[in-house]
């Protein structure tokens, strides 16, 4: 802990939301108290790992053989001068994963620069549209590409979830791209595209935090970022010390998470057997608002 | 039976066949269902994104009927676009029961500006639009992802480990055994996904058991899910039999069998050409 602005700025906060408490108690919803001391216990962990790794701090990450397989994908399809396929999802910039997966592909355009790789980015949503020329433009530029950079490599098809799917299975059997990464948000299409990539020989990238299609990238896809390893796989691809410290961040987060469902079940036994009054699942029940 | 029903079922059989087609490999009937497909989808969601979003939510909240607000010099605008587009802005104001709002000129403008990015020279304004959406949506659901899925989360994993009220195993009924797989199941799933520290030793040994519990919840949603996908392919097979009656002038048959003749035409023709 020698972070001192860090240390000074949380005092602050927490004196300022004593002052608060103390004197304007009319601002403050009880019953969310809970949620406000989670908001600001993850959040400062965050910052702090944040800067931790900002100022130098030693940051190991494991390996991920998905993201790894990523770099590797990208280089298959320069060594066979096919272009590689990158399908965002089919959800708007208001879903997590999408903007994940557009993050992603800001890499992932900077690698098919370097390479001078073909790179075809089908999309679904307009905004999404938008974001991922931004991404793909930004990252010829930081190459030194923008040449080659060709806006009708990121292009619209359809809103419509199957109509969209089969338009890039369509894709998918004309290019024939040697590599195809879903890194997004899926639902029923995943199969579909996954399937299709599978029977064209594709090295297939699966990313995604949608719990009911993992199964499916698992099975027909080479490799799958299940969950978090898909939100990690942006820092894990930049190396950037302020992302690689939001995932040991998180990490700190996980550990909390777990000692608090540890923590519950040992005083829910002890509510059970009658030893304290204590109803730890009331304490944790959150009422919305009327 | 009207022509209408007759010739939509022709084209439900032509559409589903075509797609279809597509297990055998890529070939024009796939392509036509395909490019059909995309074209109409997009103009449909397009028209419907207009007349259910844009003009009823957004213009009929900055131009309400003149009944909810009060005749201003705002409205000479919409008197203009009134005299240009009258279906759109129908003469005294939008009538969707919304009141005056003017803080909708905000999505207006970023709408407006995002249109404008076509043109090179405002490509950057697009930015504008992404930024508000991404940040506005992060926002909204911190609380809720926070509320829902951590604390629901850790709420649902809290279990009871001593109450007696539960019997030891049960398969399907919640029991003190389940109960303590559930604890098991999240803990060692939450571990698997630590990134900061190596899954060698011990450790390795508890992530490789949180993993085989991921994988377990994998295969029983996959087969789950692939029950879902056989049920609407008997559904697509029920309407391919039921059109295939003389109502409908056995369109099934004739589009199968037409469809299998010209794709016998086109592999044999292929492969004269190849040779």
């Amino acid at each position: 802990m020698k972070d001192k602005n860090f240390i000074v700025s949380s005092i602050i906060i927490f004196f300022a939301f004593t002052y608060l408490q103390l004197f304007k108690p009319d601002l403050y919803i009880d019953e969310r108290g809970l949620l406000l001391f989670l908001i600001l216990l993850f959040g400062g962990i965050l910052q702090y790992s944040t800067r931790h790794a900002i100022r130098g701090g030693d940051i190991f990450l494991r390996t991920i053989p998905g993201v790894k397989a990523v770099e590797e994908a990208v280089g298959r399809s320069t060594e066979m001068g096919k272009p590689v396929l990158y399908v965002p999802g089919i959800q708007d910039m208001d879903q997590v994963e999408t903007v994940a997966g557009v993050v992603i592909l800001g890499h992932v355009s900077k690698m098919t620069a370097r390479y001078e790789t073909p790179l075809n980015v089908p999309v679904a949503r307009s905004i999404v549209l938008k974001a991922a020329q931004e991404a793909c433009k930004e990252s010829y530029l930081i190459e030194g590409k923008s040449d080659i950079y060709n806006e009708n490599m990121v292009h619209y098809l359809t809103d419509d979830q199957f109509a969209y799917a089969a338009g890039v299975n369509g894709i998918m059997n004309r290019e024939k791209p040697a590599a195809c990464l879903y890194m997004g948000k899926f639902y029923a299409e995943s199969l579909l595209l996954a399937e299709t990539g599978n029977s064209i020989g594709a090295i297939q990238i699966a990313g995604t935090a949608s719990q009911s299609q993992i199964p499916f990238f698992v099975t027909a896809c080479d490799y799958t970022l299940i969950g978090e390893e898909f939100f990690a796989a942006s820092a894990y691809l930049s190396q950037k010390p302020e992302l690689l410290g939001i995932v040991k961040g998180q990490d700190y987060i996980k550990l909390c998470i777990i000692i608090m469902i540890v923590g519950g079940v040992l005083l829910r036994f002890l509510y059970d057997i009658d030893l304290i009054d204590f109803n730890v699942l009331d304490f944790l029940t959150v009422s919305n608002l009327k | 039976m009207i022509f209408n029903d007759i010739f939509g079922a022709w084209v439900a059989v032509f559409f589903t066949l075509a797609i279809f087609s597509f297990l055998y490999k890529d070939n024009p009937f796939y392509k036509i269902a395909e490019h059909a497909y995309i074209g109409i989808s997009a103009g449909y969601w397009l028209s419907i994104g207009f007349w259910t979003i844009i003009q009823p939510n957004l213009l009929g909240r900055l131009w309400p009927s003149k009944e909810y607000s009060e005749e201003s010099f705002w409205y000479s605008i919409y008197d203009f676009l009134s005299s240009i587009i009258p279906s759109i802005f129908p003469n005294g104001g939008i009538d969707k029961g919304h009141n005056m709002d003017l803080t909708y000129l905000i999505p207006l403008v970023l709408g407006i500006m995002m249109i404008l990015s076509i043109f090179k020279q405002f490509n950057w304004m697009a930015r504008w639009g992404i930024a508000y959406t991404v940040a506005i949506a992060a926002g909204l659901r911190a609380y809720g992802y926070l509320n829902s899925y951590i604390l629901g989360q850790i709420k649902g994993t809290i279990v009871p480990l001593a109450n007696t009220e539960y019997p030891i195993f049960h398969i399907s009924e919640p029991s003190l055994l389940n109960n303590l797989l559930i604890l098991l199941g999240t803990v060692t799933g939450l571990l698997y996904f630590f990134f900061s520290r190596e899954q060698s030793g011990s450790f390795g040994k508890i992530t490789r058991l949180g993993i085989y519990f991921l994988m377990i919840s994998f295969g029983a949603s996959f087969g789950f899910a692939v029950m879902g996908r056989i049920s609407l392919l008997i559904g697509r097979f029920v309407s391919l039999i039921d059109y295939s009656s003389s109502q409908y002038h056995h369109a099934t048959l004739w589009v199968f069998f037409l469809m299998i003749i010209l794709l016998i035409y086109s592999a044999i023709n292929d492969r004269s050409t190849s040779s």
